[in-house]
């Protein structure tokens, strides 16, 4: 199987509310897989259902091929949004309180937890109350907790919320770390910026709707438009310059006469550049040629607007 | 496995409880003050009683001497060759309490007639009493006396009466045994709805600080909500039954180290102050006790502790497990309010038609209605418990029935809670209508 998590036609409801309908996803083994889409798109009710916390109306989820059972929940390691932990009592008691209900023994987990608290430089803290702590500090320790009985699935739900830029960046570098160890991640988040770093496969979902999933390159693919953003230093005027181009739909041109720099953005055929930029190089001296490339925040907002445009 | 993380749970619930800071206040402050009040209590009816009130007699007629005896509360002097005035200052100065003058007259009915008690504010009752019971008494055998009734043949009259009493098996029944049989059935039947009401109490904070702790979700990734919330129920009620047991114990132990200290007579408080102006109280010879020693032999205590370990656990668990959907379905405890009141009334309500109702007739239809109720039955069948089972007791049938239509409305109520449970955790934010969880039951 190279698909540690399938999905099929899952839905559920809660009375008269829809959170998730007919929702089919296939997540491949060892790969950072983004769950997008805005609050109350889904993502979260999904989650809990991978996790079994909620069970789907209809449709199933299956679990590295089999169809998810409770003894899976030992194989997945779950950090949700909305986190927290025992205020009264101390943290290595109940780091190892959480380790064990997720099946590690007492001897192992208090191994593992020392490894991972040096590693994340926290060693001091197993006798501090919770209460004690700040909240960067707070999710250091679950994120420990999360990833502690090696679960072949991670599913992080924001996991940067909370963290200063050097802890996040820190975290990151842990994900990108045990996906290099073989692990298979679900990311969620309503921050699309934070997904084109890490993510190679997407779904987005929108008012309790799958509208797009792949991977995220050919998604990228997909969506370009053929439009490129061109800078030039020129002599000459740089309307005419720009009429001479009518045929490439130039727009958004900004003109810096001081510097004659003039930047303006084209609609090129898809079957080549080299015509284009023949042209333009006879113009003067070209100093930026881009293919822009859509974000997920773009692909996002496009397709929504499609859907609703059609709907 | 799912037994392990359950005994987890039940760890957790229970060190997390037991190391309370105010648990720990609260489990060893209160046996203090609970035996201080106890010693207090006594050591006050102790000085109530051991005050001896001395009243002075000036008696200048013939009748009435050697009439007035000491007893531990009342004392007399007697007064001689003083004039009325004198006796007055006397009485005064020595700081007595009272004098009582009874003076010269030929007839016995006259002197009594005339004689008159000074005191400095009016006086207490018991000691007017004693003093009318004295000369009723004596004018009593005088009238006799002038009927021709000999001495002897007053004392043959005079003779304390009591009516004596059997039941129709032919037992001697004795007094008050309804009473002590009421009050162990209630002792049992308070004992489960105090437990019920604190502890449940504290299932439904930890459920509360759970959700705003927002650990919640951390744990249900790893147990079921269902384990979670018997696992915080279980270990609880652990907890309590510690606190319980710790209370037993020190309160019984600094109660006896306390009466040995001071020197108290724990039978003073059962006597109390009341009983000050009949100290002569004849003690009870051993063979009067005995009825009582066999009543108390007869109550079925095999029965009556087993029935209370069922009527508990069930009782318990059904209070404690609406206590942990209601810790669920809110987000702070000032919303609980609305929800508490419909379960404490059920309690109260047992309580009271227990201790109104069923003590004066234990087998009428609204003792036998409320101990089928599932709701009251906990309380109110151990009330009904003491007088025995089968036969002048409780029928078979109502007690096997209470207990069938309690094991069923657990496995219900266990089922809704757990429900409603469920689907609050997860709720944030919401001020929730029993509308809504309603709702929630089809989630």
């Amino acid at each position: 199987m190279n698909h540690i998590l399938v999905a099929e036609g899952v839905s559920k409801k809660f009375g008269s509310h829809t959170a998730l309908s007919n929702i089919s996803l296939e997540i491949p083994k060892n790969c950072i897989y983004g769950l997008l889409g805005p609050n109350g798109a889904g993502k979260t009710t999904l989650i809990r259902i991978i996790n079994q916390i909620t069970h789907p109306d209809t449709g199933g989820v299956y679990f590295d091929g089999k169809p998810l059972a409770p003894e899976h929940i030992a194989s997945i390691g779950y950090l949700p949004e909305e986190r927290g932990l025992y205020k009264s009592m101390k943290v290595g008691e109940q780091a190892l309180y959480l380790a064990q209900l997720k099946g590690l023994s007492k001897v192992e987990a208090k191994k593992r937890l020392k490894y991972w608290f040096e590693r994340l430089e926290i060693d001091g803290w197993w006798n501090k109350k919770v209460q004690e702590l700040s909240k960067g500090m707070a999710q250091k320790i679950q994120f420990i907790v999360t990833v502690l009985h090696q679960p072949k699935l991670l599913i992080f739900d924001e996991p940067f919320s909370g963290f200063d830029p050097i802890n996040a960046n820190k975290i990151k570098d842990e994900i990108l770390n045990l996906k290099a160890q073989g692990t298979s991640i679900i990311f969620s988040t309503h921050r699309m910026e934070s997904v084109e770093e890490l993510c190679e496969y997407i779904a987005l979902l929108n008012h309790s709707e799958k509208i797009l999933d792949g991977k995220l390159s050919d998604i990228k693919k997909a969506y370009k438009n053929n439009v490129f953003s061109v800078g030039i230093q020129l002599d000459g005027d740089p309307n005419g310059l720009l009429r001479t181009f009518d045929e490439f739909q130039p727009s958004n041109d900004v003109y810096n006469a001081e510097e004659k720099q003039l930047s303006f953005e084209v609609k090129l055929p898809s079957e080549g550049t080299s015509n284009f930029l023949g042209k333009l190089a006879e113009r003067g001296r070209i100093n930026h040629f881009e293919e822009n490339v859509p974000s997920a925040n773009d692909i996002f907002i496009q397709t929504v607007n499609q859907r609703n445009g059609h709907g | 496995m799912a037994m392990g993380k359950l005994k987890l749970i039940i760890k957790r619930e229970y060190l997390a409880k037991v190391r309370n800071k105010s648990f720990i206040i609260m489990t060893f402050l209160s046996p203090i003050l609970m035996v201080g009040m106890i010693v207090l209590i006594a050591y006050l009816a102790k000085v109530n009683d051991s005050e001896q009130r001395v009243i002075t007699i000036l008696n200048e007629g013939e009748y009435f001497q050697d009439t007035f005896k000491n007893t531990a509360s009342l004392s007399f002097i007697q007064l001689r060759d003083l004039t009325l005035e004198q006796a007055r200052d006397t009485t005064l100065a020595m700081e007595y309490y009272g004098l009582l003058h009874i003076p010269p007259e030929e007839k016995l009915e006259t002197a009594a007639g005339n004689a008159f008690l000074y005191t400095k504010d009016s006086p207490v009752s018991y000691v007017l009493d004693r003093l009318e019971s004295t000369f009723q008494s004596k004018l009593r055998q005088q009238r006799l006396q002038d009927l021709g009734v000999s001495t002897a043949e007053f004392e043959h009259i005079e003779q304390d009466f009591e009516i004596r009493t059997q039941t129709f098996e032919g037992e001697k029944s004795v007094k008050g045994i309804t009473e002590i049989r009421a009050f162990i059935g209630g002792g049992f039947g308070y004992l489960i709805m105090m437990f019920i009401i604190i502890y449940g109490g504290f299932v439904m904070r930890s459920v509360i600080e759970e959700k705003t702790s927002r650990i919640i979700e951390v744990i249900i990734s790893s147990v079921k909500p269902f384990q979670l919330m018997l696992g915080k129920i279980i270990g609880t009620s652990l907890a309590g039954v510690t606190q319980f047991a710790i209370w037993i114990f020190s309160a019984s132990l600094l109660l006896v180290i306390a009466m040995l200290l001071m020197d108290i007579d724990l039978s003073a408080l059962n006597a109390g102050p009341a009983m000050g102006g009949m100290a002569t109280l004849p003690t009870e010879p051993v063979n009067e006790m005995q009825p009582y020693i066999n009543e108390m032999m007869k109550i079925p205590w095999m029965l009556l502790i087993v029935s209370f370990i069922i009527y508990f656990v069930l009782g318990y668990l059904i209070y404690s497990s609406i206590y942990a959907a209601i810790g669920a379905a809110v987000d702070n405890e000032t919303d609980t309010q609305q929800f508490i009141f419909p379960i404490i009334l059920p309690l109260m309500l047992a309580i009271y038609v227990g201790f109104f109702s069923v003590f004066s007739n234990p087998h009428g239809p609204i003792a036998v209605g409320f101990s089928l109720f599932p709701l009251t039955s906990p309380i109110v069948m151990l009330m009904r418990l003491p007088s025995g089972i089968g036969e002048g007791g409780v029928p078979w049938w109502q007690l096997l029935t209470s207990i069938f239509l309690l094991i069923v409305t657990f496995i219900g109520i266990v089922w809704l809670a757990a429900k409603i449970y469920r689907v609050g955790i997860l709720m944030y934010g919401k001020k929730p209508t029993y509308r809504e969880l309603l709702k929630w039951l089809k989630y």
